[in-house]
């Protein structure tokens, strides 16, 4: 840490200002310090916003000049899984609002406590993506060059993800947060023997974190089963219930864009498409999808370049949830660097500064997200 | 409103808790009013060209909540307020531009799929 040299050197400044443990020698003030870490955080989101503006306009001008996939693409996306997901963004940045005002007050504890729910929000916001990604690929919804949508759910064959019933991709994006939490929390039993209690106790609140991803994971599958009757966008009834989605997505558009649930329906009734997946898959098994082009029933043979340019929705999707995912990351590492620092009381009431820059990065996080919900999921 | 503590530096502003779960509160209002009228928005009568600009005005009202509070702007100094806020102007001249663009090309293109795509048969 950078403040640490300001420690050796603080005797040389005494007399001249009024130094704190933590101002950095080449500051006049506590007030000058944290005014430029402000400006240089604020310059930082502006890089960021234009980062991301980059993706923007990718939507923007795909959107406007094929309105149509767009229509037809969202509804793989379950909106009431994308709500419950900016609900927990939402609260995160309420904590983290909380936990600036904890650290301005000088109140450690309740700073770190705060920041450790923040934590929990943001990995339970990547345990409901997980799930969210995990069944688009069990679904063949990928990005536009490997794009295959098929709706045959591959039947689980690792051990865990044919006892609970859930997709491999689900049981592969598991592996790193459940080492993870092993992890943490051997770190904390070994920091506990060793009589390091604070790192016993950093290392605790690591695993609480890690834990809200699983938290997350299951709270996004029951969400997911609970409203996939109505979406038509999630797990096991889409494939005997509705095989036929992308069919009738396609039959809308000569349909001047009307959703109507006679499609539905219709797909629904189609008796070639009812059964177990092992028929599923030996049915689309004749029909090897070539090239990104999605799989159609040769009796209903309406095949379009429509489904390719769905891929192109999501290879737009899958960018700018990755993205954003990937700054949740970040965020989540930066909030374990302040938790630690709070456990060692370190903020003041002129010293909080890191608090208030990497709040400013969360809620710009929840800015992003706050546009992308409705962008991805809301289009109707 | 922030809290007046006569013992803090005029740099901390320390939010209500109060004002907080306010918006907070508001936010989720939002939240809940968006998903709302997207689901049920035209079969109440809503014309769907009212759909996409309604989301966005929400999204906005919500972006403005958590900038304004959550991210202390209303509090914060007018030069970070001003150099945030020309990042969008950034963004509205790439959005803008690259729009213009596309309106020029778009019917080129679309002009030279239908002269020599129409009689291609793109299932094989």
């Amino acid at each position: 840490m950078a403040v640490a040299d300001s420690h050796d050197t603080h005797d040389d400044h005494h007399d001249l200002y009024d130094h704190g443990e933590f101002i950095a020698h080449h500051f006049d003030s506590a007030e000058q310090q944290f005014d430029s870490g402000k400006l240089g955080i604020w310059l930082f989101l502006v890089t960021e916003v234009l980062f991301f503006s980059g993706l923007f306009v990718a939507y923007t001008l795909y959107r406007t000049n094929h309105p149509e996939v767009f229509e037809q693409a969202h509804v793989f996306l379950n909106k009431y899984l994308g709500g419950l997901n900016t609900i927990v963004l939402l609260f995160s940045s309420l904590t983290m609002a909380l936990g600036v005002r904890a650290a301005q007050l000088g109140r450690n504890k309740n700073c770190s406590v705060y920041i450790l729910m923040t934590m929990v929000c943001a990995t339970m916001f990547l345990g409901v993506k997980a799930v969210e990604y995990s069944h688009k690929w069990d679904m063949g919804i990928l990005v536009r060059s490997a794009f295959n949508l098929t709706y045959t759910h591959p039947t689980p064959t690792t051990e865990i993800g044919k006892s609970l019933h859930i997709s491999d991709y689900l049981v592969y994006l598991c592996i790193v947060p459940a080492l993870l939490l092993a992890g943490f929390l051997a770190a904390s039993v070994i920091s506990k023997l060793i009589n390091k209690t604070m790192l016993a106790k950093f290392m605790v609140a690591m695993a609480i974190t890690v834990s809200g991803y699983f938290l997350g994971v299951v709270v996004g599958v029951v969400f997911m089963s609970a409203t996939d009757a109505e979406t038509g966008s999630s797990h096991a009834s889409v494939i005997t219930e509705q095989p036929l989605m992308l069919m009738a997505s396609t039959q809308d558009e000569h349909d001047e864009g009307d959703h109507d649930e006679g499609d539905h329906d219709k797909a629904a009734a189609d008796p070639n498409h009812e059964g177990d997946h092992a028929d599923h898959e030996e049915h689309f098994g004749a029909h090897p999808a070539d090239g990104g082009e999605a799989s159609f029933d040769a009796h209903h043979p309406d095949p379009s370049t429509l489904s390719r340019d769905i891929g192109i929705f999501f290879s737009i999707y899958y960018c700018m949830t990755g993205l954003h995912a990937i700054h949740i990351i970040g965020g989540i590492i930066a909030l374990a660097w302040l938790y630690w620092r709070s456990l060692l009381g370190h903020w003041r009431t002129d010293y909080f500064g890191p608090v208030d820059y990497v709040g400013l990065y969360w809620h710009l996080v929840d800015l992003i997200w706050i546009y992308l919900f409705p962008l991805l999921y809301l289009i109707d | 409103m922030s809290e007046h503590h006569d013992d803090l530096p005029a740099f901390c502003h320390p939010v209500s808790t109060k004002l907080l779960f306010g918006v907070f509160f508001g936010l989720i209002g939002l939240t809940v009013l968006t998903v709302a009228t997207s689901a049920l928005g035209t079969g109440l009568g809503m014309p769907p060209a009212f759909a996409f600009p309604l989301a966005m005005v929400i999204a906005t009202m919500k972006a403005f909540l958590v900038c304004a509070f959550f991210m202390h702007m209303y509090w914060d100094k007018s030069f970070n307020v001003l150099a945030f806020l020309s990042s969008l102007l950034f963004v509205t001249l790439f959005i803008g531009i690259t729009m213009m663009d596309t309106g020029e090309n778009q019917p080129t293109i679309e002009a030279f799929d239908i002269n020599n795509l129409a009689n291609v048969d793109v299932s094989e």
